[in-house]
């Protein structure tokens, strides 16, 4: 009776120190990610798993060009995968669904030759602590273009190598 | 020996603490007036909250609840404001660009209970309701300041217009 007892309590106190330990693991080093749906064709197809980190997110750092896991901000329940397209600061012209960063220094340029034309596009900065989130099909995706620049702190983790298929594994 | 038991218990003990504060609640200080009077009323003394994660899993939060959100001008701050309205409401705002703003999905609309010396959705317009952390249950401490925390909205600060459902946008 007592063995049996002391068996339970082991694999109870075991199990919740692994549960504990893969919390830890996958909230603050890295997880896995299926990905779902069209909107960053041809980079990732569904059903792609995709090796994520967490680490660079912590710092609130982001670059242009990477893709991100974020929460959707238009449902909390649901992830969104897509890549960063500026940061704080950028200025974002929209150009027939098709979007032009600029860097501060290139703005200013580009815009003293473009003046005339700029004008009628749609055209903003990325306010301070958001970022412009794109994904790589433009005709098929929901992303700032439809819900304006996303802030910073609905970004989770960075996508570092996508693991399978095995045929196409490499890093993002 | 011993001391080699003890190293190994807290490297255990680490991940455990941290998936029960990730999970269930922490506690934590308030800084500022911008809740005032429901928290820190008196400027000399601060009030410690337990902010519980668990209430906000499943991201059902209420009118009136008082939630801990990351700031949506910088990331690693965090703030402790009231939901006013939530997808869907119709607000009056307080010196917001625009008099009266529709909640677009999945946002919600957060405001310091001691307007005018708050920065709230007023100043940042609806904010996402994943930037949701937590929501602050009792005060801890001090001790004499002990209570539940209570789910209300004072009457002028309701939305004008309540959203059928709250899967107003899901249909």
């Amino acid at each position: 009776m007592v063995s049996i007892f002391s068996r339970v309590k082991d694999i109870v106190k075991y199990s919740m120190m692994y549960a504990c330990m893969t919390h830890c693991t996958f909230e603050y080093i890295g997880d896995f990610v299926v990905c779902n749906g069209p909107s960053m064709e041809p980079t990732l197809h569904s059903k792609n798993i995709l090796l994520t980190e967490r680490i660079t997110t912590r710092f609130h750092n982001p670059r242009r060009g990477d893709i991100i896991i974020a929460i959707s901000p238009t449902d909390p329940k649901q992830y969104i995968c897509k890549r960063i397209v500026g940061i704080p600061g950028d200025r974002i012209v929209l150009k027939n669904n098709t979007t032009d960063t600029k860097t501060e220094e290139d703005a200013l340029t580009a815009a003293a030759s473009k003046k005339q034309k700029l004008k009628e596009l749609q055209d903003e900065y990325v306010p301070r602590g958001c970022i412009w989130i794109e994904g790589d099909n433009s005709e098929n995706s929901a992303d700032s273009r439809y819900y304006g620049p996303i802030p910073l702190g609905l970004v989770k983790s960075r996508v570092v190598c996508r693991l399978w298929p095995i045929k196409e594994m490499c890093m993002l | 020996m011993a001391f080699r038991k003890f190293v190994k218990s807290v490297l255990l003990g680490i991940p455990i603490g941290i998936t029960f504060l990730d999970c269930v609640g922490y506690v934590a200080r308030v800084d500022g007036i911008s809740m005032q009077p429901a928290l820190n009323p008196d400027a000399s003394q601060t009030d410690y909250v337990f902010l519980s994660r668990w209430a906000v899993r499943t991201s059902n939060v209420d009118r009136g609840d008082i939630v801990s959100l990351i700031s949506p001008k910088d990331p690693s701050q965090k703030i402790i404001k009231r939901i006013v309205g939530l997808q869907g409401d119709v607000v009056s705002t307080l010196g917001y660009r625009h008099e009266i703003v529709r909640i677009p999905e999945g946002h919600c609309w957060v405001e310091g209970d001691h307007t005018g010396h708050s920065l709230d959705s007023n100043t940042f317009g609806p904010v996402a309701q994943g930037l949701l952390t937590a929501r602050a249950t009792y005060i801890v401490w001090p001790p004499e300041r002990w209570r539940r925390l209570q789910t209300e909205l004072p009457r002028r600060r309701r939305p004008i217009q309540i959203a059928k459902s709250a899967s107003y946008y899901s249909q």
